[in-house]
């Protein structure tokens, strides 16, 4: 069905599944228990998930398959809001052009970058990526936006004002966008004893684009073309001479992984219509590079579990502070209980890079496949267990 | 006019003249071997043939057409496959894989985005895929980590992954290099049946005088980047330059 085998079907209707359900699986605490704060499942944040996810499913068509490092791939990303905010100023807040337009240009502006940074291959593309998006974020945040040709609007960041054209701006509309009327902030929250669940409109689109997203990397994963690019990472050489052109394939790869992420870009300003220079910091294009890593380079469902993971370390590890800590441990004796969290404090709030990082050091060096390898070996661990459980008396005397 | 004419070919390394005044003419449908001891210049000249080095001097005609300032994906579409001196296979990907990239390579040419088309679908690609496997008596192997295979069988798909673009002429720098006995017998039974069963041309470069002398209808010993002879393996066998330079020596080693 849909052009897919067995397998790939169950994984995406597994992540439709989640990714539909996410307000409820991801707020799995009463709203006003001590756990509380390990929820998710607030918009802001389950927006960002998926925004990350797709801009990390995109980036493993690039690196996952090809090989190819990019480095500056937040720059599509920050094109992507920047047009997004643009159709908004100019058309109407309507999500539908903005987005649109969003992968138009990251799609152009990844064709000029990646014709030239993929003349080299290894750390030279790296080095070449990474030099054109700190270009683009110097651009973005002082070049293009100078009184007589403001493009960027600078430090402030691109937004929306009263008098900007918004020529098909109705009259009784609200300043925020919106798709054909549904406003990406309505939220709808249902109680339900102790607990809440938000239903954000945002929220759905960004789950929606996800799903199409994710659906049209397994396809491209599976496609001939992806074949040719895992061709390339495994044996360049032999792709020439077998009679096919790398540059094309690495090229076609870069442009589709660069709208990933002006869809991404595009999406991030559908939720708030704001569009800054920091969006195309080298750190942005980093992290998508850990997301990917974190995941598992290659793997189909590697990078949302990474863009995921990542998103709520950043988010609610950062949130825990000491007080928090105290309250945990207020069971322990006085002094320990200082002691405790005196050893927690550096890894929490403003330190969750500190944990981040070390989590991401284990995972690298023991689980080189990442998250999902993780989870494979898990899966096989418990399948063995099961097995030796009612074998282990005929099998073990043989060895 | 043979189907490969190199003329006057010359390429220097610096200070090293690796080749100087090649001239060569491979007969359409034959098998031909260029011998002669290491460092003679026979893989530079290889090169040259193939798009991996452009020579400083001479023409290299292919039916007609020059192949020199082609990149090595033209000069592949053109119809000549290289089968390299170390096995060059996709090692990541699996037997099939490996055996139906060049089906699609030849079916598509060099570029195609084909990125929504289901492999399930290319029906004919993987009929010839298949068969290609069974003619390299790999078929069981399909589903193999290319990696995972024996040097001998990595060099059988290679051959094989050539043999599928359906090439007009097939180069081979020292396919048996490194391989045992056994390995080499097989390879070579190998390419006689190709060379018999196909239309095809065989350029090969060989260290291996038992390899050679059991396949090749036209020898060209190279020595210090020039030919020294050219003639059919009776008389190469016999030939007194070809065995001073040469054949003294593998008898020593
Ligand atoms: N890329 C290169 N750069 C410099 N010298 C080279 C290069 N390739 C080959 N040579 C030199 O050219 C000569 C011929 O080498 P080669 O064609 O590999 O010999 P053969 O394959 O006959 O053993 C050798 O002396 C080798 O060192
Ligand atoms: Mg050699």
């Amino acid at each position: 069905m849909l052009g897919l085998n067995k397998n790939d079907l169950t994984l995406l209707a597994i992540v439709a599944v989640l990714t539909l359900f996410a307000p409820f699986i991801l707020n799995p605490f009463p709203a006003d228990s001590a756990m509380a704060q390990f929820n998710a499942g607030y918009p802001d944040l389950m927006q960002r998930f998926i925004i990350f996810g797709i801009f990390a499913i995109g980036f493993n068509i690039l690196f996952g398959l090809t090989g190819y490092l990019s480095f500056g791939h937040a720059a599509f990303l920050g094109v992507g809001s920047y047009a997004a905010v643009w159709m908004f100023k100019l058309l109407s807040y309507n999500v539908v052009p903005a987005i649109g337009l969003a992968i138009i240009v990251a799609g152009l502006f990844s064709v000029l970058i990646g014709y030239v940074s993929l003349r080299r291959s290894g750390i030279y593309f790296s080095i070449l990526t990474l030099a054109f998006a700190q270009m683009s974020f110097a651009l973005a945040y002082s070049v293009l936006s100078n009184p007589k040709f403001n493009l960027t609007n600078g430090e402030t960041g691109l937004q929306v004002y009263k008098n900007d054209p918004q020529i098909f701006h109705g009259e009784n509309m609200q300043d925020f966008p919106h798709f054909f009327g549904i406003y990406m902030n309505s939220t709808h929250t249902m109680n339900f004893g102790a607990w809440s669940f938000d239903f954000n409109a945002g929220y759905y689109l960004c789950a929606i684009v996800m799903i199409l997203a994710f659906y049209l990397s397994i396809r491209i994963f599976r496609s001939p073309f992806g074949m040719m690019l895992r061709a390339i990472k495994s044996n360049q050489t032999r792709m020439s001479y077998t009679g096919l052109n790398p540059r094309p394939h690495t090229l076609a790869a870069f442009v589709i992984s660069g709208m990933y992420a002006g869809l991404a870009g595009g999406l991030m300003a559908a939720m708030d219509p704001l569009a800054g220079a920091e969006r195309m910091q080298w750190t942005a294009s980093g992290e998508v590079v850990l997301m990917t890593i974190l995941g598992g380079t290659g793997t189909l469902i590697g990078p949302v579990l990474g863009a995921g993971f990542i998103k709520y370390f950043e988010n609610i590890f950062s949130k825990i502070n000491d007080t928090i800590l105290h309250q945990w441990f207020a069971f322990l004796p006085d002094g320990i209980e200082d002691f405790v969290v005196f050893i927690i404090h550096p890894f929490i709030g403003k330190g969750w890079h500190l944990t981040l990082g070390i989590l991401f050091m284990l995972v690298v060096v023991f689980l080189p496949g990442g998250l999902v390898e993780g989870g494979q070996r898990l899966g096989k661990w418990i399948k063995s267990r099961g097995k030796s459980d009612d074998s282990s008396a005929t099998t073990e005397p043989a060895e | 006019m043979g189907i490969l004419e190199v003329k006057d070919v010359g390429k220097r390394f610096g200070g090293l003249q690796a080749l100087g005044d090649v001239n060569l003419s491979v007969a359409e449908n034959s098998v031909h071997a260029i011998i002669g001891p290491n460092g003679a210049g026979k893989s530079t000249l290889l090169n040259c043939l193939v798009g991996k080095l452009i020579p400083d001097t001479g023409s290299v005609m292919f039916d007609g057409q020059s192949v020199l300032g082609r990149s090595p994906h033209e000069i592949n579409q053109m119809g000549i496959s290289r089968v390299f001196q170390t096995p060059e296979i996709f090692g990541d990907l699996s037997v099939m894989e490996n055996m139906m990239i060049p089906c699609f390579a030849s079916r598509d040419g060099s570029f195609r985005l084909h990125a929504l088309e289901n492999m399930m679908n290319e029906k004919d690609i993987v009929e010839k895929a298949e068969a290609m496997l069974e003619d390299m008596n790999m078929i069981d192997k399909r589903h193999m980590h290319a990696d995972s295979m024996s040097r001998g069988d990595k060099r059988r798909m290679e051959i094989g992954m050539c043999l599928a673009q359906e090439p007009r002429l097939l180069l081979l720098d020292e396919p048996t290099a490194g391989m045992a006995r056994a390995d080499t017998n097989n390879t070579i039974d190998l390419l006689k049946q190709i060379s018999d069963e196909r239309d095809i041309t065989i350029a090969i470069i060989e260290h291996d005088m038992h390899v050679v002398f059991s396949l090749a209808q036209r020898i060209t010993v190279l020595a210090q980047g020039t030919p020294l002879v050219e003639d059919t393996p009776e008389n190469i066998k016999g030939h007194p330059k070809v065995r001073e330079a040469y054949l003294g020596e593998t008898q020593v080693a």
